[in-house]
C-alpha cells in the first residue's frame, strides 16, 4: 500500500465580493466542502467546467491561499497548525504546472536561471552543483544542454511546457498540481507532454493532481477521478468505475458532450440545457437541478451529500432510480 | 458546380525575394448543404486560407490561385465594392473568441441590427422584429430583454449565439466557422454544435468548419481536409478518413489522441514540431517527422492524388496497414 501524501477534509474556500458602495458584501462559495485523499505515485484528476472551483482547489493545495474552513494534511502535517518554517518546507513539496506556458515563464530570465531558482531558494547547493542538477533535469525532460542559456521566447509551446514541468520537478516534490497542462497545446504536442508526465511519475513516484476539462485526456492519465460542479464534488471514485458506468447525471452529460473521433461507438447520450449558474447566486438544493433532466421537487430543496454507491461516491438524490 | 471552388491557392507573406508560403497549392470545394471541416495544428494555414478567401488579407499577403470562386463569381478579380456585397451577406463568418469579436461598446441588439441595415436596408419596427426573430432562432432565453444587453453581460456561450445570429442575419449561403467552440466549456460546446448543425440543415446552408479538434469534425462534418504546414495532406469523407487514414500525418495525428490509446500507458507520438518559416524541408514537408520516410520524400515534394475515398499528398500512402519501422 503506498503512502498517503495529501488528505483534504471538507476543504472550503469562500470569497467576499463587493457589490458596490453601501451594499452588503456577497459571498462566493468557490469551494464548498471537498474531501479526498492522494497517494504517492497516483494521479487524481479533477474535472469540471469553468467556475466549478478546480482552480480554487489548486490554490488551496499549493498553499497560495489558506482555506476558509476544513483541514488539509500534507505529508502528515496539518497546515492549520503548522508554523511559518514548517509551511515553507511544505511548499517545496507541492509544485505546480500551469495551463499557459507562454505566461508562466519569466520572459526576462534565462531558462537555466529559472530552473535553478528553486534550488537557490530551498537548498544550499553551490552554483556548480545547481547547474549540474538543472542540466540533468533538462536532459530528463527532453531539452538540450545549450537551451540552458536561452530565453523562453526562443521555444515552442510544447518545449516551454517541458521547461515548466522541469521547474516543477526540480525539488523532486511529492505532489505536482497540473492545472490544464495541455489545453494550450496541439494534439501531437499534447501526446508528447502527457507521455513526459507519465515517465516522470514512474521515475520519481510523484503524486499528481491533474486538473482538466478534457475527459479524453483524463481517462488516459488518471487513477482516480473527482467530478466537480459549482464548488462541490458530485462524483468521486476510481477512473475505471466511473468511466464504465457514470452515475451522476452531470458526469453522464460531460461524457456524452465530449466529442469523439468515432461518435457512432458512444453509448451514453444525454443532453443538458442552460449554463452554469452564477456562484454568487447558486440555486437552492442540488446546484445542478435546474439543468438536470431528472430533477424533482426534492432536488430543489435539499443539497445531496456524497454517499457510497456501486464502488464510488456520488452526490445525487436519484442516483439509483435514474440508473436502474 | 460547387458553391465555393478553390484551385491551387497559394498565399505568400514577406518580401518578394524571400517569401514565406503560408498556404501552398490548396484545392478545396464546398457544395450547397454540405459541412466541410478543415483540421490542422497551429501554423498549418487553415485560418490564412479563409482570410484570403474573405479578402481580409488585403495589403499583407500575396494571393495566387488558378481559381477562387464563390457562387459563380470570381473572388480574385472582383472589386472591393462588389466583395463587400458578398462578404457578410452570402458568406458569413464566426470567430473563435466571441468575447473579443463583439464590440463591447454597443448592445448586442445594435450589432445584429447593423448587419440588417447595411445589407437588407431594413428600418424601424421591421428591423427590430427581425433582430428579435434572430435572437430567438439561436435560442437565447429572454431574447427581448437581451437585445438591450452589452456583450460583457453575456456568458461565452450566449455571446457565441449572438455571433451566430449576426452571421445568419442575411441568410448566408456559406457560413465559415473558425474554431467556433474552442473557447467554450464542453457542455456549452455541445449545445453550440447542435445549434449550428440544426440551422445548417434547416437552411440547406454550406458550413465550413475550421478547427484543431479532430473529434468535433468527426461528429458533424461530411467531408474533411487535413492541413499540414500550409498544404492539404489528405482529404476525404467522414467517417472513412477517420477509420482508415492513408496519409502518415493523419495517421499519426489520430493515434496521438488519448482516445486511440485506451489501455496503453503511453501515447503514440509524432516526434518534432510543425516546420516554421525558416526550417521548411525541401522535399515532402512531413519528411523530417515521418516514420515511413524514403529517399524520394526528402528530394521531391509530392503532389496531391485522388483515390477511392478522397485525395492524398504522399508518395507512399498507407493503403494497407504498415508497421512503423
Amino acid at each position: 500500500m503506498s503512502q498517503t501524501v495529501l488528505q483534504a477534509r471538507d476543504l472550503t474556500r469562500h470569497y467576499e465580493v463587493s457589490q458596490g458602495f453601501m451594499k452588503p458584501k456577497a459571498v462566493v462559495k468557490a469551494l464548498n466542502g471537498v474531501s479526498f485523499e492522494l497517494k504517492a505515485g497516483k494521479t487524481l484528476a479533477v474535472v469540471g467546467e469553468s467556475g466549478c472551483g478546480k482552480s480554487t482547489l489548486a490554490r488551496q493545495l499549493t498553499l497560495i491561499e489558506a482555506p476558509t474552513a476544513g483541514s488539509l494534511v500534507l505529508d502528515g502535517v496539518d497546515i492549520a497548525s503548522a508554523g511559518k518554517a514548517a509551511l515553507k518546507a511544505l511548499r517545496s513539496k507541492v509544485q505546480m504546472v500551469f495551463q499557459n506556458p507562454y505566461a508562466s515563464l519569466n520572459p526576462r530570465q534565462k531558462v537555466g536561471d529559472q530552473l535553478g531558482e528553486p534550488l537557490l531558494i530551498n537548498t544550499s547547493l553551490t552554483a556548480q552543483q545547481r547547474e549540474d542538477k538543472v542540466k540533468a533535469m533538462m536532459k530528463r525532460v527532453g531539452l538540450r544542454p545549450e537551451h540552458y542559456y536561452r530565453y523562453p521566447h526562443m521555444f515552442s509551446g510544447g518545449q516551454r511546457q517541458r521547461i515548466a514541468i522541469a521547474r516543477a520537478m526540480m525539488l523532486q516534490p511529492q505532489i505536482v498540481i497540473a492545472d490544464e497542462p495541455t489545453s494550450a497545446l496541439d494534439v501531437s504536442i499534447q501526446a508528447q507532454v502527457l507521455n513526459l508526465f507519465m515517465d516522470l511519475q514512474e521515475e520519481f513516484n510523484t503524486a499528481y493532481v491533474f486538473i482538466s476539462h478534457n475527459l479524453a485526456v483524463v481517462e488516459h492519465v488518471a487513477d482516480d477521478l473527482m467530478v466537480m460542479y459549482l464548488g462541490r464534488a458530485v462524483e468521486v471514485g476510481s477512473k475505471e468505475v466511473i468511466y464504465a458506468k457514470p452515475l451522476h447525471p452531470y458526469t453522464q452529460a460531460l461524457l456524452s458532450a465530449t466529442p469523439s473521433i468515432h461518435p457512432e461507438d458512444r453509448s451514453i447520450k444525454i443532453k443538458i440545457h442552460g449554463e452554469l449558474p452564477s456562484p454568487l447566486n447558486p440555486p437552492s438544493g442540488c446546484a445542478f437541478h435546474k439543468r438536470c433532466p431528472y430533477a424533482t421537487d426534492l432536488c430543489g430543496k435539499e443539497v445531496p451529500q456524497l454517499r457510497a454507491l456501486e464502488g464510488r461516491e456520488v452526490a445525487c438524490h436519484h442516483a439509483e432510480t435514474i440508473n436502474a | 458546380m460547387s458553391l465555393l471552388q478553390i484551385k491551387n491557392l497559394s498565399v505568400e507573406f514577406g518580401s518578394e525575394k524571400n517569401p514565406f508560403r503560408a498556404v501552398e497549392g490548396l484545392d478545396l470545394s464546398v457544395d450547397q448543404g454540405e459541412i466541410v471541416g478543415i483540421v490542422g495544428e497551429s501554423g498549418s494555414g487553415k485560418s490564412v486560407t479563409m482570410m484570403a478567401m474573405m479578402g481580409l488579407l488585403e495589403g499583407q499577403g500575396r494571393i495566387v490561385a488558378d481559381e477562387l470562386s464563390f457562387d459563380g463569381k470570381n473572388l480574385l478579380t472582383i472589386s472591393a465594392r462588389e466583395r463587400r456585397k458578398i462578404v457578410g451577406k452570402d458568406i458569413a463568418m464566426i470567430f473563435q473568441d466571441p468575447m473579443t469579436s463583439l464590440n463591447p461598446s454597443y448592445t448586442v441588439g445594435y450589432q445584429i441590427m447593423e448587419v440588417l441595415k447595411v445589407h437588407q436596408g431594413l428600418r424601424g419596427a421591421e428591423l427590430k422584429a427581425r433582430a428579435l426573430e434572430l435572437m430567438e432562432l439561436v435560442e437565447i432565453p429572454a431574447a427581448k430583454t437581451r437585445l438591450e444587453a452589452y456583450p460583457h453581460q453575456l456568458s461565452g456561450g450566449m455571446s457565441q449565439r449572438v455571433m451566430i445570429a449576426v452571421a445568419l442575419a442575411c441568410n448566408p449561403k456559406l457560413l465559415i466557422a473558425d474554431e467556433p467552440t474552442t473557447a467554450l466549456d464542453v457542455t456549452i460546446q455541445a449545445q453550440i454544435m447542435d445549434l449550428l448543425v440544426n440551422l445548417q440543415k434547416e437552411r440547406n446552408m454550406a458550413l465550413l468548419m475550421i478547427t484543431h479538434d479532430l473529434a468535433v469534425i468527426a461528429e458533424v462534418a461530411h467531408r474533411v481536409a487535413v492541413m499540414y504546414a500550409g498544404q492539404v495532406a489528405e482529404e476525404g469523407r467522414v467517417p472513412q478518413l477517420f477509420r482508415h487514414p492513408v496519409h502518415p500525418y493523419t495517421n499519426a495525428l489520430l493515434s496521438s489522441i488519448p482516445e486511440h490509446s485506451k489501455g496503453a500507458r503511453r501515447l503514440v507520438t509524432l516526434p518534432g514540431i510543425v516546420p516554421g518559416q525558416y526550417d521548411r524541408p525541401s522535399g515532402c514537408l512531413l519528411s523530417p517527422r515521418c516514420p515511413y520516410v524514403q529517399e524520394r520524400c526528402r528530394a521531391e515534394r509530392p503532389g496531391i492524388t485522388a483515390h477511392e475515398h478522397g485525395a492524398v499528398r504522399c508518395f507512399y500512402p498507407l493503403f494497407e496497414k504498415k508497421e512503423a519501422p
